[in-house]
C-alpha cells in the first residue's frame, strides 16, 4: 500500500491530457458516426431550397367521402387505427351545441345523422398535419429526428427517432402518432417522395372535388398561390403562432 | 354555450395515453433525489447541525435514486437501443435533450460527494480487512490512504463546495423536468412558468418526507433512538416547503378557473370528473390539508417528551406527503393526457398490473433503489463514521502522511 504524492502542476496537466484527448475522440467519432449513419445522396435536378411546398383546403367542397383518407393509407402504409390525414364532421345545432364526429378518420365515409330537427348548419373539415414553419414538434424532439426540410416539410428520421413521444405530445393538432410496430414518431410527410418529383399528394390526387390542393408557395402559377392570394383563408389555432402552411378556405368558428 | 358532455369527441390519433406510470414514476423518483440531497445539503452548506445524523444517509439514499432514475425511461422509450442519441446527437431547442448531460453532470457530482464523505471511513475498513474485502475497500480508496487531519480538512472543504455547487445542480435535474411539461403550449394543463418551480418544491417536499420515514423506521428496526432534534428540524422544514409547494399548485388553478379562456373547458371537467378522486380528495384533501395541520402543530405545539408523538405524527404526515407528491405527478402527466388537444373530449387510463409499463414494473422500479440502500450499508456505514476505537490498533493513524504500515498478521477483529 504505497501511497503516490502527486503535485498539482501533474493533477492538472493529467485531467488536461485526459480531457483534450476525449474531446479530439469525440469529434473524430463524430465525424466516423456520421459517416456511419449515410449521407443522402442528393437528387440531381431537384432543388430543395427553390421550392416552399404548402396546403390548401376548400371546406365548402369536401363532401366526406373519405375518398383522401383511403388513398392515404395506401400509398404510405399508415397502419390500422392510426391517421396520417382524416376527416371531421361538424353539425352544429340550434342550441348552440356542436357535434363533432370523425369515425375511423371518415375512410369509409360518414352514416347519417338521425333527424331531429336540431341542426342547423353541418360541414365536413378535412385535416392533416400543418407542416409549421414555427414547429413545436421539432422545437421539442431531444435528438433532431424531427426536423424541417429547406423547402418546408417537417419530416422524422425513423432511424434516429427514439420514440420518446415528446413530439406526439407538443403537436397541437393531433397530427402524430406513434407507429405500432416501428415504434418511431410517424405523421403526414405531404407525400413528400411524390411532391418532389412534381406528383401531387396522394389525397391532393384521390380528392374527387378538388377540395385538396398541394403546391410551391414559390410558383406564382400554382393553385395554390392564387388560393392564398385571393381567397379569405385561415390557418388551425393561429394564436398559438406554430404559422402552419395548410390555408381553409371556409374555416367556420367551431372548427377545433 | 359548447356542451362538451355529450360530444366526446377525440382527435382521431388520440388513442391512448402515451405517456403513463412510467412517465410519472421518472419525476417522482429524480424528485427524490433532489429532496434528499438539497435536506442533506442544509447540514453541508448551511451548517445546520442539527441535521447531522442524516446528512450521509440522505446522500446516500439521493444516490440510491438517481441510479435508478434512468430505468422508466428505458422502459418507456420506443427505441431503448437508441437511447445515446440524446448525448450524441442531442437538439438543444428540447428539454429533454438535456437529460443526458443534466445527470451524468449530477452523478459525478454526488458520486465525488459521497466519495469524500465515506472516504475516511473506506481508508479504515481497507486497512483493517484482508483478502478480497481489502481488494475491493482499496480500489474504492483509488489508492489514496491519507487521512490526517489536513487531508480530511481538504475532504470537508470539498465536500461543502460540492454540495453548494450541487444545489443548483438538482435543482436543475428535478426543475428542467418542469419546464419539459410547462413549456408545451398545446397542453394548457401543463404549460405554465410555475411549472418548473412547483416541481421542484414538491420533490423537496418529497425528499425530506423520504428522508423522516426512512429515519423513523430504520431507527425502529435498528433499535435505536431517532435524534429528536434533527426530526424537527426535518419536520420544520417539511412544512415550509408544503406550505409554498400547495400554495403554488392551488395558484395555477384559481388563475385558470379566473380566466376562464377556452381549455377551462375540459380543465374544470378535468378536476370534478376524470381527477375528481385523485385530486381533489387525494391530493388536495387527504394528502395536503391533513399533513399541514399534522405538521403545523408539530411545528408550532413542538411537542417533546419521548419524542413519541413527534415520531409518529411525522411519520405519518411523511407517508401522507409521499402519496401526495406521486398523486401530483399522476394529475399533471397522466391527467395532461386525458383530455383531447381538441378540447372537446376525454379518454380513459387504466394501467394493468402486467403490462410492460405498469403496475408491477413501477413498483419494482421503485423497490430497487431500497435494495441498493441496504446493500450499501453492508459495505459502508450509513449513520455513524467508522469509531477509530473499533479499528484494531496498528491501522489507526499513519505516523506520518507518507507512511502507511502493512498490517502484520494477526487474527483479523471485527470492524463493527
Amino acid at each position: 500500500m504505497k501511497e503516490k504524492r502527486i503535485s498539482r502542476r501533474e493533477f492538472i496537466q493529467q485531467v488536461g491530457a485526459a480531457a483534450g484527448s476525449t474531446a479530439i475522440l469525440f469529434l473524430v467519432a463524430e465525424e466516423t458516426l456520421a459517416d456511419l449513419a449515410g449521407t443522402p445522396k442528393p437528387v440531381v435536378e431537384y432543388d430543395w431550397t427553390k421550392h416552399h411546398y404548402g396546403y390548401a383546403i376548400d371546406t365548402r367542397k369536401c363532401i366526406g367521402c373519405g375518398r383522401c383518407v383511403l388513398a392515404c393509407k395506401t400509398e404510405n402504409k399508415v397502419p390500422d387505427g392510426y391517421y396520417r390525414t382524416w376527416v371531421e364532421r361538424y353539425h352544429v345545432l340550434k342550441n348552440g351545441a356542436v357535434e363533432i364526429d370523425t369515425p375511423e378518420g371518415g375512410a369509409f365515409g360518414f352514416k347519417e345523422r338521425e333527424g331531429d330537427g336540431k341542426v342547423i348548419k353541418a360541414f365536413f373539415v378535412p385535416k392533416l398535419c400543418n407542416h409549421c414553419v414555427n414547429t413545436p414538434c421539432t422545437q421539442v424532439c431531444p435528438v433532431g429526428a424531427s426536423f424541417r426540410t429547406p423547402d418546408g416539410v417537417v419530416l422524422v428520421d425513423s432511424e434516429h427517432c427514439i420514440g420518446c413521444g415528446y413530439c406526439i405530445q407538443a403537436c397541437p393538432y393531433g397530427s402524430r402518432f406513434l407507429h405500432p410496430e416501428l415504434k418511431i414518431a410517424s405523421k403526414c410527410t405531404f407525400c413528400y417522395h411524390r411532391i418532389t418529383k412534381g406528383l401531387f399528394t396522394a389525397c391532393a390526387q384521390a380528392c374527387p372535388r378538388g377540395a385538396r390542393i398541394v403546391g410551391d408557395f414559390r410558383d406564382e402559377n400554382s393553385q395554390l398561390y392564387k388560393i392564398v392570394s385571393n381567397e379569405r383563408v385561415r390557418m388551425l389555432k393561429p394564436e398559438l403562432n406554430t404559422e402552419p402552411q395548410v390555408y381553409y378556405i371556409g374555416l367556420d368558428g367551431v372548427v377545433v | 354555450m359548447h356542451d362538451i358532455t355529450a360530444l366526446g369527441f377525440l382527435f382521431p390519433n388520440e388513442v391512448h395515453v402515451h405517456w403513463g406510470l412510467m412517465i410519472v414514476m421518472y419525476p417522482y423518483t429524480t424528485g427524490l433525489v433532489a429532496g434528499a440531497f438539497i435536506a442533506s445539503s442544509f447540514y453541508h452548506v448551511h451548517g445546520r447541525e442539527e441535521l447531522k445524523p442524516i446528512s450521509r444517509f440522505a446522500l446516500v439514499a439521493a444516490l440510491a435514486f438517481l441510479l435508478f432514475a434512468m430505468l422508466p425511461l428505458l422502459n418507456h422509450l420506443g427505441h431503448p437501443e437508441r437511447a445515446m442519441n440524446i448525448m450524441i446527437t442531442p437538439n438543444f431547442t428540447s428539454a429533454m435533450a438535456g437529460f443526458g448531460f443534466i445527470y451524468s453532470a449530477y452523478m459525478v457530482i454526488l458520486l465525488l460527494e459521497i466519495w469524500l464523505v465515506f472516504r475516511r471511513d473506506i481508508v479504515l475498513l481497507a486497512r483493517s480487512t484482508r483478502g478480497l474485502k481489502r481488494l475491493f475497500y482499496s480500489a474504492l480508496t483509488l489508492w489514496v490512504y491519507d487521512i490526517s487531519e489536513e487531508a480530511l480538512a481538504i475532504d470537508r472543504k470539498l465536500t461543502s463546495i460540492l454540495a453548494a455547487v450541487g444545489i443548483p445542480a438538482a435543482c436543475v435535474l428535478h426543475g428542467y423536468v418542469g419546464f419539459l411539461f410547462g413549456a408545451v403550449k398545446s397542453n394548457p394543463w401543463w404549460s405554465t412558468p410555475l411549472m418548473p418551480v412547483i416541481f421542484l418544491l414538491s420533490a423537496i417536499v418529497s425528499g425530506i418526507a423520504m428522508l423522516i420515514l426512512m429515519y423513523i423506521a430504520i431507527m425502529r428496526f435498528r433499535g435505536e433512538k431517532a435524534d429528536l432534534d434533527c426530526l424537527q428540524t426535518l419536520v420544520n422544514f417539511l412544512w415550509l416547503f408544503l406550505i409554498i409547494d400547495v400554495v403554488l399548485e392551488v395558484l395555477e388553478i384559481l388563475n385558470l378557473a379566473y380566466e376562464k379562456g377556452e381549455e377551462w373547458i375540459v380543465i374544470s371537467q378535468l378536476l370534478t370528473k376524470e381527477l375528481f378522486f385523485s385530486f381533489f380528495i387525494g391530493q388536495i384533501l387527504v394528502c395536503s390539508v391533513v399533513p399541514f395541520f399534522l405538521l403545523g402543530y408539530l411545528v408550532l405545539v413542538q411537542p417533546r417528551g419521548q419524542g413519541r408523538r413527534l415520531r409518529m405524527l411525522s411519520g405519518l404526515s411523511a407517508l401522507l406527503l409521499l402519496i401526495q407528491v406521486f398523486a401530483m405527478r399522476w394529475n399533471v402527466v397522466i391527467g395532461g393526457q386525458l383530455f383531447s388537444k381538441s378540447f372537446r373530449g376525454f379518454m380513459d387510463f387504466h394501467p394493468e398490473f402486467l403490462e410492460k409499463e405498469g403496475i408491477l414494473a413501477s413498483a419494482v422500479i421503485f423497490v430497487l433503489p431500497f435494495i441498493f440502500i441496504y446493500v450499501f450499508g453492508k459495505i459502508l456505514p450509513l449513520w455513524r463514521p467508522v469509531d477509530e476505537s473499533e479499528v484494531p490498533l496498528p491501522h489507526r493513524l499513519p505516523r506520518s502522511p507518507h507512511d502507511v504500515p502493512r498490517p502484520p498478521r494477526v487474527p483479523e477483529s471485527p470492524v463493527r
